[in-house]
């Protein structure tokens, strides 16, 4: 990250702090709707959703991916699209015959 | 031999190697925490029922505040070197350390109980993949405070000599911190709350 002048690190202080209150917040959240009973679908999505965005405020604000460099992105790009097809592999066996 | 680049980005990368080689080594992290993942999906959806609640949510949920405070205080001490606090960077690496301590300690006492009751990784599919998941998790945990103890230690009479080259190997070790952090993010929904 560009970051040179103590002045721009107070800024992103700031930052860092408001991040840490929000993950701190959608934790409870997550874990109130846990204790909703729910179906299995509704509470699949709902803790899969806060966790992404959880998982996305750590990525974007603790680990600078808000603003890398290109190189970065196109590694993460590649690995992104290869954690899916892991992802996506069980629904293959979903739709196997003997399944 | 002189390491090249841990200082001045590389011209054609406009980065560090060290934080070029991190990124690739979190990479490949995702794709080994990925078929872990990929395979709880496949063992879930095999599964004839699946148990809801039976691990301590309460205890796993002050675990995930540790390690959420942990990452900040991690953020927190690569900014004091930018802001050239040497003093306060040691105070939030401690800080760091010791989160990391007091997470095992809740993990450990949550093992010990799952042990004491017959709760082992042979019961059942679902204590198999709870155990390989967090204990993988575990490592990592505590291999990030080794590291992190290395330069909260000995490793920090770099400040003297290369303060910039210390920074960058600061924010190197955060990046590893946070992605334990982010695995932690998907590991408590995905088996305590789900």
């Amino acid at each position: 990250m560009e970051l040179t002048h103590p002045e721009d690190i107070k800024k992103h202080v700031k930052v860092y702090i408001t991040v840490f209150v929000s993950l701190l917040a959608l934790t409870v959240i997550t874990v109130t709707i846990s204790y909703f009973n729910l179906s299995v679908v509704p509470a699949i999505v709902a803790a899969l959703i806060i966790a992404s965005i959880k998982g996305s405020l750590v990525a974007s604000y603790f680990m600078h991916l808000i603003s890398e460099k290109k190189m970065i992105y196109a590694a993460l790009g590649l690995t992104v699209v290869f954690f899916l097809v892991l992802i996506f592999i069980p629904l293959l066996a979903m739709s196997d015959r003997i399944h | 031999m002189e390491i090249p680049y841990t200082s001045k980005a590389r011209p054609d990368t406009g980065l560090i190697n060290a934080k070029l080689g991190i990124w690739l080594f979190l990479a490949s992290e995702v794709m080994l925490f990925g078929a872990l993942f990929s395979s709880y999906i496949l063992l879930r959806v095999g599964a004839v029922e699946w148990p809801h609640h039976v691990l301590d949510v309460p205890l796993a949920t002050v675990n995930t505040a540790v390690l959420i405070t942990s990452s900040i205080t991690m953020v927190m001490s690569w900014a004091s070197l930018m802001m050239k606090e040497f003093k306060k960077y040691k105070i939030y690496m401690g800080a760091t350390i010791l989160l990391g301590f007091v997470f095992l300690t809740i993990k450990y006492f949550e093992y010990s109980h799952h042990f004491a009751i017959g709760e082992i990784p042979s019961k059942s599919t679902f204590f198999a993949i709870y155990f390989t998941m967090t204990g993988l998790h575990m490592l990592h945990v505590i291999g990030g405070m080794i590291v992190n103890s290395y330069f909260w230690g000995p490793g920090s009479k770099m400040w003297k000599t290369e303060p910039e080259r210390f920074t960058n190997r600061i924010e190197v070790a955060g990046l590893y911190w946070h992605f334990v952090d982010l695995v932690w993010i998907f590991l408590f929904p995905v088996l305590y709350l789900l």
